[in-house]
């Protein structure tokens, strides 16, 4: 059981204790990192609110920025398949033997398909103003459903820290400057957007490829471009992360600054 | 101690304290008190070096500490100027009524919360001239916290929050987790070292906070309510183990409470209401009192 008189020799202190106040407190980066993945894994409820938001919005940009590729990959791989379609024709009429196959195979596949010099069409003038108010309209599609998304993200965070302000102040009390407090918050929100923003992308991306695989075949993927892919990939997450990040300062810090006192009296 | 020389009259000062006006013509001293603030600071530091001069008498004073909450346009005095110096050592219980501002002279005193006028020292270090990393480092160094909610951090193992203030302290990992081990089996929990706080009981949660409080081998321990959310018998055993530790180890021990257990243990009893210090028992007059007609006389 207690052993109080080695307990007093350990604790030590008392009497002889320093009264040089110094300024130096720390918290080592390796075990921030420690304490707030702990903190996620432990609060996984609350971790996957927060990364709900998270993966909705980054799906979502995912899901358009693929389909565009996706689509781009199957115009090209039609276009190719036109191409040699036409050679085709072209072979079997340059035979003398009109065949019937042929012309109705390249007829649905465009009208008057086998005339135009296949990939370098221009595209007709009420085609592009089409398509450029299409992309107009998505990029306003994708800023709401990332401010959305934000809302949402900042909204869980706040509730994630109002949480914690017992905890927050309980630091504080054991030597915890406020700096400490935010960056065991920011580590947290990085952690957690950036694995809602990859599940976001798995999501977004693999929505895209079973609907043109199952729609053109999952031949496409080998037109796609994937380097452009990666590159958007690359971007959502970024995206998805500073989204999170930035959804947590504002409480992280407000949080941070409150009076240990308050911090600790704060009951939910 | 401290020297002041008044800027208007010259008058030299001695003092272990602080002065607000000088004795000899009036003039406020307030400012020289503040710039000597910090050369005070250095000499006592100096004073470290100098291994026969540590200690002062008081290791906690307080000069008019009023406290007043703002709420809207309500305004609620919690303290209405408490002076009360205690001792290096002493066992110090704050009794009083619900809301009589216990907990918010404990916050004061523990830096948690800055007093809406009047100041505290620590260590005749006055709370209100330390920056923030200061403040943090004697929140870190000086002071245990145990509190009646016990606030242990819910996520972290007893041993994680054990050794947390030593990570706020630098301590290398070693040698804080050999530490933490050795204060967590002393307060009889060797075996629950990497239990989540939920997993104990409130009576060895609360060994975990005492623990926890020893981190950094404080020289004051402020509980606030230490037994308030234990049944008798557990809130006894964490009295007399705070009360051992005040005796072996000069440990001061400053605990607002309403128990009167605390009684038996406490060198002193401050008694307040309405924010204000109604009186101060110390054992022996009490123990006599009871004694002889068990009155309620009022000894300062
Ligand atoms: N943050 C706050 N905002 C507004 N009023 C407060 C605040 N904290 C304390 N008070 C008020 O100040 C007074 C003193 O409160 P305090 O918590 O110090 O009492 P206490 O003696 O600790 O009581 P208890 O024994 O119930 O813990 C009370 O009237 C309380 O309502
Ligand atoms: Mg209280």
């Amino acid at each position: 059981m207690m052993d109080v008189k080695k307990l007093a020799q350990v604790a030590g202190g008392g009497g002889a204790k320093s009264l040089q106040i110094q300024a130096q407190i720390s918290l080592p980066w390796s075990d921030a990192f420690r304490i707030s993945l702990k903190s996620v894994v432990l609060r996984l409820g609350r971790a996957a609110i927060t990364a709900t938001g998270i993966i909705l919005g980054v799906a979502f940009l995912t899901y358009v920025w693929s389909d565009r590729i996706f689509s781009e990959g199957v115009t090209k791989a039609r276009i190719q398949q036109e191409q040699t379609l036409a050679a085709a024709a072209e072979a079997v009429r340059g035979g003398g033997k009109p065949a019937a196959g042929g012309e109705t195979a390249s007829g649905t596949a465009t009208p008057a398909g086998a005339e135009r010099p296949a990939g370098e069409a221009p595209a007709p003038t009420t085609a592009g103003s089409e398509d450029q108010e299409r992309s107009a309209r998505t990029t306003w599609l994708v800023i709401m459903s990332l401010l959305v998304c934000g809302i949402g993200i900042t909204n869980s965070m706040l509730m994630s820290v109002t949480e914690r302000f017992q905890e927050i102040g309980t630091m504080k009390c054991l030597g915890a400057l406020d700096s400490f407090i935010v960056r065991l918050f920011l580590i947290e929100s990085v952690v957690v957007g950036a694995l809602g923003s990859v599940a976001g992308i798995l999501l977004g991306f693999l929505f895209v490829l079973l609907y043109y695989g199952v729609k053109a075949g999952f031949s496409v993927t080998a037109k796609i471009d994937w380097a452009e892919l990666s590159g958007y990939v690359l971007l959502a997450l970024a995206i998805g992360t500073a989204l999170s990040l930035a959804s947590a300062i504002p409480p992280a810090i407000r949080a941070a600054q409150m009076p240990a006192a308050a911090a600790l009296r704060t009951e939910i | 101690m401290a020297k002041y020389t008044c800027p208007q009259c010259g008058e030299q000062i001695e003092t272990a304290g602080i002065v607000t006006v000088c004795p000899q013509c009036h003039a406020d001293m307030s400012a020289v008190v503040e710039a000597a603030g910090h050369a005070l600071r250095q000499r006592a530091a100096e004073l470290i070096r100098d291994d026969s001069v540590t200690t002062h008498e008081y290791i906690v004073r307080t000069r008019g500490l009023t406290k007043i909450y703002k709420m809207g346009d309500v305004e609620v005095p919690a303290l209405r100027g408490v002076d009360l110096d205690i001792r290096r050592g002493e066992y110090l219980s704050i009794m009083g009524p619900s809301g009589s501002g216990k907990s918010t002279l404990f916050n004061l005193v523990g830096g948690l919360d800055k007093p809406t006028s009047g100041s505290c020292y620590i260590n005749e270090t006055d709370m209100a001239q330390l920056s923030a990393h200061e403040l943090a480092w004697q929140r870190c160094h000086t002071i245990g916290y145990i509190f009646q909610t016990f606030n242990l951090i819910p996520v972290m193992t007893a041993l994680e929050n054990v050794t947390l203030p030593m990570i706020f302290a630098g301590m290398s990992s070693d040698e804080m987790l050999e530490r933490g081990r050795m204060l967590l089996e002393l307060v009889g929990l060797g075996g629950r070292l990497h239990h989540k706080p939920h997993e104990l009981s409130g009576g060895q949660q609360q060994r975990v906070a005492v623990a926890r409080a020893l981190a950094n081998s404080p020289a004051i321990i402020l509980a606030d309510e230490p037994t308030g959310n234990l049944d008798l018998h557990t809130g006894k055993e964490i009295i007399e183990l705070l009360k051992e530790l005040n005796v072996e180890s000069g440990v001061t021990v400053i605990s607002a409470t309403h128990d009167l257990k605390m009684i038996d243990v406490s060198d002193r009893i401050v008694h307040i209401r309405d924010g204000r210090i109604e009186r101060i028992d110390r054992r022996e007059d009490i123990e006599l009192e009871v004694g002889t007609m068990g009155g309620e006389e009022t000894a300062v």
